[in-house]
């Protein structure tokens, strides 16, 4: 089976068939009874991004720039452009994407599917808040052109829209002027996760760009320690005299390297490092992860699982705090747990993930029946406190989750392409797993 | 480099050496046979930084036409200091062999039609004194292989040619780049199993450009071909008959 077709979380791993679309197709490929699903950069860590009863259409190869205008910013481009390459383009002639997310090896089309949030979602939104314009090709024949001023529904359904209600062909964004690849980065570090929730209003307030890293194998007294990681683009034009580091993960490490206790070690090592304060290159600061490639390799053969939560911010605090100490009695911490407050702006598309609350990433080595028995119980916390998971990051939550998280589901179906499905789709809507 | 003539802009190879000589902001003129293709392609490239002088659409197997194109794209340009051909089909062997007729058209893209581009184009760059002309060839072209012998030899036509070429225009101060492209995930090979050794466009295009500013005049893409293909060149015919491969 070809790795290159896992999900980025490399479980669950089954067999999967691709076309690869090398032009904008005139409509989609009809293959008998075979379901379709675009694919993107499969950068999503679940399951959303597979399709193993059916057909991929893959789209790496539609990445050409339909229209580019460096004086207002406007950037038209087919849906398989990466981030990595549109900032190659945008950044010399002083433009910024106005949200990524923490990687740069994800697809436009991708983006807008699963309508991606970054750091700085308090003040700009999702992607789906900056999208002009996009093109869906449908299993009906039909080339639609959608603007947020759409009134039928289908460009809030397609924001959001994990691929199902149709193709998306190209994209139109507004880009944000930046003068130059710089941030001004700014690290608190908070000891208690008490001290995380008081002193986050006022940096999300005085910073454009904010996360908490939070460790979550702290010993017990420490629990909730960590670090708030905040910037601004910075107002240097300096010339990127910054090389970024290539370093690949060449193969799947063994399995024992992810232990309790290196994880451990790990995250008191990140916890108590100097804090970096001024410019740094936005690479390192949004992107810290890309720098080596292939890290999802790390957790060997198994693959792992991202979980990612949000839940409404009155119950945040205690309710994050819950969520870490079930971790710790399953000993699962992760190496990366992320904290951030969400924006209060509406969602950009009907089955948008952000929404108003506070959201938390966790990722865990998949290790069978144990892990699905912790995140089964981390679930159903979420539920109960009526907040959400994220699909892109997902491969466990049940139908009843999704529901519950997603109460505009039913709507949504309206506008699905009955000849698109994922394997996420037929798990969550009870059509079986695969 | 200031001026880029590529015939067959919409092949994946030459969509993504396109891309390396628009950062660079070097002039194009671009041919290929879709216009919508065409249309897609020069739309990129010129968003990213490409200077396009023109672009036409034409089918290189219509080969009297070939002398006005590039009449048209030489006043377009002016002073061309590289040409890329790299257009070209992979054709579908046994649909060849179930029906002869069939391989001409395979024949005709891949050696008679760019043959004769290639004497047009030798004119010219003669009388132009300088500038550089690559070609994508193929390793295909280097052993008639049982699985694609019909499109090997179009190809070994192809860079016999070239080496020819390659000794008439030295003395003109013309240097003829003869590409040696193994296989390459394009749009070429959709639909197939990928073969093994498979790299991607943008890796060859890089190392395209390096070689073109090197002054190679064969260029195995990548370099690990030129070992691989002296190995299947040397195998003593009884053997390598009995291969399938
Ligand atoms: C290191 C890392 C950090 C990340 N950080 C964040 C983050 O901060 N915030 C965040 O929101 N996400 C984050 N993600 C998740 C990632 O942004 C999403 O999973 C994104 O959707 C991946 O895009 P992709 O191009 O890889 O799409 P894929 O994973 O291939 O596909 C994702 C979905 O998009 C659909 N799709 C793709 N292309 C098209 C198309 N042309 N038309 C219609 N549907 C299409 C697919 O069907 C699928 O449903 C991160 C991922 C990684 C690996």
């Amino acid at each position: 089976m070809s790795e290159s077709l896992l999900s980025w979380g490399r479980w669950p791993r089954r067999p999967q068939r691709a076309i690869a679309l090398d032009w904008l197709p005139d409509h989609l490929p009809t293959l008998g009874p075979s379901k379709l699903l675009p694919r993107g950069q499969g950068r999503s860590y679940g399951d959303s991004c597979l399709n193993s009863r059916g057909l991929l259409l893959t789209t790496g190869a539609l990445d050409r720039v339909i229209h580019f205008d460096r004086e207002t910013g406007v950037l038209r481009a087919e849906a398989g452009l990466t981030f990595d390459d549109l900032l190659r383009l945008c950044l010399p002639a002083g433009w910024f994407p106005p949200v990524t997310p923490g990687t740069r090896f994800l697809s436009l089309g991708g983006a807008v599917a699963n309508d991606v949030h970054g750091k700085n979602h308090h003040g700009a939104g999702t992607i789906g808040h900056h999208v002009r314009a996009l093109e869906l090709l449908r299993s009906d024949g039909s080339r639609q052109l959608l603007t947020p001023a759409d009134t039928s529904g289908l460009f809030r359904a397609t924001i959001g829209g994990l691929g199902l209600t149709g193709l998306i062909t190209w994209v139109e964004l507004q880009l944000v002027p930046t003068r130059g690849p710089w941030f001004e980065s700014h690290t608190v570090r908070f000891s208690t996760l008490a001290e995380c929730f008081e002193i986050g209003p006022e940096l999300q307030a005085r910073h454009g760009y904010t996360a908490a890293w939070i460790d979550s194998l702290a010993p017990a007294g420490q629990s909730g320690r960590g670090l708030y990681i905040c910037g601004d683009p910075s107002d240097s034009s300096e010339p990127a005299a910054w090389r970024e580091p290539r370093l690949r993960i060449p193969l799947d490490c063994p399995e024992w390297l992810l232990n309790p206790l290196s994880l451990k070690l790990f995250n008191t090592l990140y916890y108590r490092q100097p804090l970096k304060q001024g410019r740094v290159h936005a690479w390192p600061f949004l992107y810290p992860l890309d720098v080596l490639a292939d890290w999802n390799r790390i957790y060997g053969h198994r693959g792992f699982q991202q979980w990612q939560c949000v839940v409404p911010s009155a119950d945040a605090p205690a309710l994050c705090a819950e969520l870490l100490s079930r971790i710790r009695a399953h000993r699962q911490g992760s190496f990366l747990a992320l904290l951030k407050t969400f924006g209060s702006m509406d969602p950009a598309g009907l089955l948008s993930f952000a929404r108003p609350g506070v959201t938390l990433a966790l990722d865990f080595p998949m290790l069978g029946e144990r892990t699905a028995r912790m995140l089964q119980e981390l679930n159903a916390l979420v539920r109960e406190a009526g907040g959400a998971l994220y699909p892109a990051k997902d491969a466990q939550m049940s139908a009843e989750d999704f529901r519950s998280g997603y109460p505009r589901v039913e709507e949504f179906e309206g506008f699905r392409d009955p000849l698109l499905e994922s394997d996420f789709w037929r798990r969550v809507r009870g059509g079986g797993e695969a | 480099m200031q001026s880029a003539l590529i015939l067959g802009a919409s092949s994946g190879i030459a969509q993504a050496f396109g891309r390396l000589l628009a950062e660079r902001g070097v002039t194009l003129y671009l041919v290929a046979r879709d216009p919508r293709k065409l249309e897609a392609v020069s739309a990129d490239l010129s968003a990213r930084g490409a200077c396009l002088a023109g672009t036409e659409v034409l089918d290189l197997n219509l080969h009297a036409e070939h002398a006005a194109m590039l009449e048209r794209a030489w006043a377009a340009l002016g002073p061309v200091d590289l040409v890329l051909v790299a257009h070209g089909m992979l054709g579908d062997q046994a649909a060849c062999e179930a029906d002869p007729a069939l391989a001409m058209e395979l024949m005709r893209t891949n050696y008679a039609a760019t043959g004769v581009l290639l004497l047009h184009l030798a004119t010219r760059l003669e009388a132009q004194g300088r500038g550089q002309l690559a070609v994508l060839s193929s390793v295909a072209g280097e052993r008639g292989r049982r699985s694609n012998y019909i499109y090997g030899s179009s190809k070994a036509g192809l860079s016999a040619l070239l080496s020819g070429l390659r000794a008439r225009l030295a003395p003109a101060g013309v240097q003829v780049v003869t590409v040696l492209p193994g296989p390459v995930r394009t749009a070429m090979l959709a639909g197939r199993p990928l073969p093994p050794l498979t790299v991607e466009p943008e890796l060859v295009a890089r190392q395209l450009l390096r070689g073109l500013e090197r002054g190679a005049h064969t260029l195995w893409l990548p370099p690990k071909w030129r070992a691989i293909m002296a190995v299947i060149r040397a195998l003593p015919e009884a053997i390598f008959m009995k291969l399938k491969f």
